[in-house]
């Protein structure tokens, strides 16, 4: 592989929001999204939902390619419905695997570079293939790649113009181990610049290791948005799991029960199991317990705070 | 014009297969000018039945069809026009790039042998005042398929209904049918730029040809520029 500067161009670039405000759309007599109110900042977000959840609905409303039936959909405080201008801000990887097969990844690239009217596209060009590592099979026939080789050229032609605003649809689809983690290093990078990254993908891992913060989709409605994370803690009506080690487990257990905000105390191997039902509360109260019976609290760990768990919990209330 | 789009559409389109079907028809209307000419037959007896009726009226056209609703309907198909769409283009810029390349290669494809045919069959003149008729009829034929394509999902089939049953059939029996018929135009361009000579047969006078084959020209452009403006994904819901 050719050592190349991966390095995005700039290191500042000027921040832009996508907001949703009370957006809806009804595809006739079905309603894909409805009253979607959100906001994705800087940083990297994932968009999760089931299938069928409205995901990519909600991606093409922000990307302009869908109007809003109800509602308004902005990208740097400008609407993206019949407004090719958004573009110049915007870099867009749609789900559907659709290049121009008769076209060399530099030539596609190129192409878009030129589109977007860059002073330097020769410049631009080279350096967007050289970001997904395509260097050495830029002159071939886009026909003649891998899945994961479309899905690079792809990103390359969005990341072409340098946008503050990236939309990926599923980005890592078709792509192997090394170069999703090429490109999670890449988003990340991009993201610590400033720029405003939303991707979906039904990879809960993937959206895990990206990104701590979600949206999530479930039915066209916003079920949560946040931090996964700070999401459970706010899951009031389902208990929070724990594991804890300590110097003496079982005393620890039966103080633990003697608790309200304590629900099931199990006993382990790997430590105690503890459900509470007040994250604040028992968090607070675990560590004066473990004092007043004089045990040595060792570890103390959220074990259903995983995003597939907040996911799972979400999707079925 | 964008140029960057006019060179990807010409590669697009002339990579396809579908651009092969064009291949037989100029090779048909010259064999047959050479067949019609070697037989006994006066021009003007075979001439308006194979440069007009076939030439203008079913060469021209369908050479149009194919290429008018392939320059976008495919990448609108093939989901391709995302990338394009995607970019701080005009959609006016879009719509005029992709006309201009299509009324290119119906030029190409049928004006040219429509003059050579021209020559063999009466003249120099008779060949230029083709080439011409044929050239505008190509431009007003892709501007009318270009917007159908954005329009409707079966362009083709709107398209043929249009050429056959419109232009070919109910031209013959209701005289104001001609007003909406761009093989009309075409051949009565051909024939006044030709200095109406006795092969083409055409009913209307070249100012109004020339007139409502522009307003087919710039009322397909603008239908077609709006509809990309508020072009929308459809089908994927997930």
């Amino acid at each position: 592989m050719t050592a190349i500067d991966t390095e995005p161009r700039t290191t500042t670039v000027k921040t832009s929001a996508v907001e949703l405000t009370g957006v809806s759309h009804w595809y006739g007599n079905v309603v894909a999204v409805n009253d979607v109110t959100l906001t994705v900042g800087p940083g990297v977000t994932g968009l999760l939902g089931p299938n069928g959840a409205g995901k990519t609905t909600v991606l093409h409303m922000m990307a302009g390619f869908l109007p809003p039936s109800q509602g308004t959909v902005t990208v740097g405080g400008r609407p993206s419905w019949r407004n090719p201008d958004v573009y110049r801000q915007l870099g867009l990887v749609t789900e559907r695997e659709s290049v121009p097969g008769h076209l060399t990844a530099q030539e596609f690239v190129h192409a878009s570079a030129k589109l977007h009217g860059l002073k330097d596209a020769a410049a631009a060009t080279a350096k967007a293939i050289g970001i997904v590592e395509m260097n050495d099979a830029k002159d071939r026939r886009i026909s003649t790649y891998s899945k994961g080789m479309r899905q690079r050229t792809r990103v390359a032609a969005a990341l072409v113009h340098d946008p503050s605003v990236l939309l990926l649809d599923e980005p890592f689809n078709g792509m192997d181990p090394r170069q999703r983690l090429h490109m999670m290093d890449l988003l990340h990078k991009m993201a610590e610049q400033g720029r405003t990254i939303l991707f979906s993908s039904h990879i809960l891992e993937e959206v895990e290791q990206l990104s701590g913060t979600v949206q999530v989709i479930v039915a066209g409605r916003l079920a949560a948005s946040g931090d996964y994370r700070h999401i459970r803690r706010l899951m009031t009506n389902r208990p929070h799991v724990f594991t804890i080690q300590s110097s003496d487990n079982r005393g620890l257990g039966a103080a633990l029960m003697e608790l309200e905000s304590v629900s099931g105390v199990e006993l382990e191997p790997s430590g105690l199991q503890v459900r509470a039902n007040d994250y604040g509360t028992f968090t607070r109260t675990l560590t004066k317990v473990a004092r007043d019976k004089d045990i040595r609290l060792t570890a103390v760990l959220p074990s259903d705070e995983s995003l597939e768990n907040v996911f799972s919990y979400l999707v079925a209330s | 014009m964008n140029l960057t789009i006019a060179g990807l559409t010409a590669r697009a389109l002339l990579g396809r297969r579908r651009i092969l079907l064009l291949l037989p028809m100029p090779v048909l209307l010259i064999g047959l000018t050479l067949l019609a000419n070697a037989s006994p037959a006066q021009p003007d007896e075979w001439a308006p039945i194979v440069l007009g009726q076939l030439g203008l009226g079913v060469i021209l056209p369908l050479t149009a069809l194919i290429v008018g609703s392939s320059v976008l309907g495919l990448e609108i198909e093939d989901g391709t026009i995302t990338h394009i769409l995607a970019k701080p283009v005009p959609r006016s810029e879009i719509i005029v790039a992709k006309l201009v390349v299509a009324w290119a290669v119906t030029t190409v494809t049928t004006a040219v042998p429509l003059a050579i045919a021209g020559v063999i069959a009466d003249s120099g003149a008779l060949g230029i005042g083709l080439a011409l008729g044929a050239a505008v009829g190509a431009l007003a034929y892709t501007a009318f398929f270009l917007a159908l394509s954005l329009m409707s999902r079966r362009p083709v089939a709107i398209g043929l209904i249009y050429i056959m049953l419109w232009e070919n059939l109910l031209v013959q029996f209701v005289s104001g049918a001609r007003t909406l018929s761009i093989q009309q135009y075409s051949l009565t361009l051909a024939d006044g730029l030709a200095g109406n000579t006795t092969v083409l047969n055409s009913n209307l006078s070249t100012v109004t040809a020339a007139i409502l084959a522009a307003a087919f020209v710039a009322v397909g452009t603008a239908i077609a520029t709006q509809r990309l403006r508020s072009f929308a994904l459809t089908g994927e819901t997930s």
